[in-house]
């Protein structure tokens, strides 16, 4: 019962935080990418991949005291930081297993910009095509944010690198 | 002359409740309605099991597949033709989008979804690109056509126009399933001035914003999905048949993977248990499949998919209350324990289920927000977000709404053995406990 809002609890909590809406979506895309059992219905949307099911049990979350949502001013914009409550430690108790059986894998996705999640989400959304269609198909959906080559290897890289995780329940 | 321009000798209509007519003058369309996994809509009801609520909802997902066409039609030939930002060369893939956009849809898609873990819209990718009579029709009119309408239903096409007038905060898709839901539901709610709505949008740059002057039909709008989120679609009831077929279907799959002969062998689901299934599998599914299945199963050995199946095809709802997660989630664990003392399994007989909805929502300064908002365009050719310009609308923009309800089978709970430990659970239930 609420096991798919305990799993989001874990997450965050296996993340230390996560500060970004975007950076949150982004990660959590990836993970079910790679076999994580998020159950959240994704579409794409003006960044790439969105789950307006993860928006709302985020917010059901906060309302439910067991996520602490904080705006924080960086200056020329403003980013919410997500993080697990004490309350929210308790909850996530109640889940059977852990969603990552490697914590590190959430702490790996963290460190990474939102920019960067944003390209690696994009190109996975894109996986069924040739990675040359992936790619013009990221510059078709992401022209306006002009991707560089190096960055775009960087992401095919990241994508390998995590697909260890496939193995993972 | 070439497929795609290729008229009918004579414009063909479909009579519709919602738009008087649906006028057909493209041989495409006309090829496309006539397809197998087309007409496959017919056996799809649009609302799942909201019919167990209001009788009159068994309209179907053909019936609005064709509303939505209709009025992408209507803004293509009627209102952007002529105007020098709308790209009239795109008029066929977005009336093609339009008329297919639910075409993956299965049979009580958003239970089937969820147990199977399948997605509707991977479906419909697949049968506009797979070996499909809609893949043959649409290659007709280019080799990568089908790709074209594929990626205008999936958003990443590049003309963001078309992918608007398919799927925005004020969309073709809404615009018609309202008015439909509203029509066959019978609710007095949903009702808005489309005509009006239709007549003040124009293409600007690269979206679809609306003359300020109809700044008032497209509050009527906003309200309408309001009220017919809060009344249709997160109706209690139709939720608690929601809970229950999702269980049977739960409980099909588990026996399956347990060994259990079935009296009648699940033959169509196989495939989806065990993630084997094909394109053609999924195509063989719709809701009359289901609902025989359902009517067998009510004879099985196994006392739970009997029973569940009983309590769907029989309208035997579940109880529900309200509760709070964030303060009650504990107290769920205990009931649960006190269900399997009852001899209850809490698994299928005591469900959570929550549901929230975000009338409309806008950029926030700073904060990259992913749903495009609805823009009006000024005399002086401002744009200008609506919210900013309604306070109706600015007084719900951002502001979600959730509902938490806890199904069970109260009946379950009155008579029989272990009396005492029911009670316990009835008085948990009824006195606030939960």
């Amino acid at each position: 019962m609420l096991q798919e809002h305990a799993k989001i609890v874990d997450f965050i909590a296996a993340a230390d935080g996560i500060t970004g809406r975007k950076k949150m979506q982004k990660m959590i895309y990836i993970l079910k990418k790679m076999g994580v059992p998020f159950q959240e219905k994704y579409e794409f949307h003006i960044y790439g991949p969105y789950s307006e099911e993860l928006t709302a049990r985020v917010e059901e979350l906060c309302d439910m005291g067991f996520l602490s949502e904080e705006l924080e001013d960086k200056g020329s914009y403003v980013q919410y930081k997500y993080s697990v409550t004490k309350e929210g430690g308790d909850f996530r108790n109640t889940l059977k297993e852990s969603v990552l059986e490697d914590s590190a894998y959430a702490a790996k996705l963290n460190e990474k910009s939102g920019r960067f999640l944003e390209l690696t989400a994009t190109l996975l959304y894109f996986d069924q095509l040739e990675r040359s269609e992936q790619i013009e198909k990221l510059h078709v959906v992401k022209g306006k944010l002009n991707f560089t080559e190096e960055e775009i290897e960087e992401a095919f890289a990241f994508i390998e690198e995590l697909s260890a995780l496939k193995k993972l329940p | 002359m070439d497929y795609a321009s290729q008229k009918l000798a004579e414009e063909k209509v479909f009579k519709d409740p919602v738009h008087r007519y649906i006028h057909v003058r493209d041989q495409v369309i006309w090829d496309l309605v006539s397809t197998k996994e087309f007409q496959r809509l017919r056996r799809i009801k649009q609302l799942g099991t909201s019919y167990l609520v209001f009788h009159g909802a068994e309209h179907s997902r053909f019936n609005h597949s064709l509303g939505v066409y209709e009025i992408v039609r209507r803004i293509s030939d009627d209102i952007f033709h002529g105007r020098p930002e709308w790209d009239e060369s795109e008029r066929l893939v977005v009336l093609c989008a339009a008329l297919l956009h639910d075409l993956g849809h299965g049979p009580f898609s958003h239970s089937f979804e969820k147990v199977f873990q399948v997605d509707h819209e991977e479906f419909t990718r697949e049968i506009l690109l797979g070996d499909t009579e809609v893949h043959r029709v649409l290659k007709k009119v280019g080799a990568d056509f089908p790709a074209k309408v594929a990626e205008v239903i999936a958003k990443t096409y590049g003309n963001k126009q078309v992918v608007s007038l398919i799927s925005s905060q004020i969309d073709a898709d809404r615009m018609d399933y309202l008015q439909r839901d509203a029509y066959y539901t019978g609710v007095s709610y949903g009702h808005f001035d489309m005509e009006r709505i239709l007549r003040v949008m124009r293409p600007v740059d690269d979206q679809v914003v609306i003359k300020s002057s109809g700044m008032h039909a497209v509050e009527d709008y906003i309200m309408s999905r309001y009220q017919m989120y809060w009344q249709v679609y997160f109706h209690p009831v139709a939720r608690s048949a929601e809970v229950i077929l999702r269980k049977i279907l739960q409980r099909a799959k588990e026996l399956s993977e347990g060994g259990y002969k079935f009296a009648q062998p699940p033959t169509h689901f196989l495939s989806f248990f065990d993630r084997t299934f094909t394109l053609k599998d999924y195509l063989a599914l719709d809701e009359g499949v289901l609902m025989t299945y359902f009517q067998l199963w009510m004879t099985e050995r196994d006392p739970i998919l009997a029973d569940l199946s009983d309590r769907f095809v029989n309208r035997r709802l579940f109880q529900y209350v309200d509760f709070d997660p964030g303060k009650d989630y504990r107290k769920l664990g205990e009931l649960a324990q006190l269900f399997r003392k009852a001899g209850i399994d809490p698994d299928y007989y005591l469900i959570d289920d929550s549901t929230s909805d975000l009338p409309y929502d806008f950029y926030r300064p700073g904060e990259e927000e992913e749903r495009l908002p609805i823009h009006l365009l000024m005399p002086s050719g401002e744009i200008k977000e609506l919210s900013r310009l309604s306070q109706i609308v600015d007084a719900i923009s951002g502001k979600r709404r959730t509902d938490y309800k806890l199904y069970f089978p109260a009946e379950l709970l009155i008579d029989g053995k272990k009396k005492a430990i029911k009670q316990q659970i009835l008085e948990m239930l009824r006195e606030g406990g939960i």
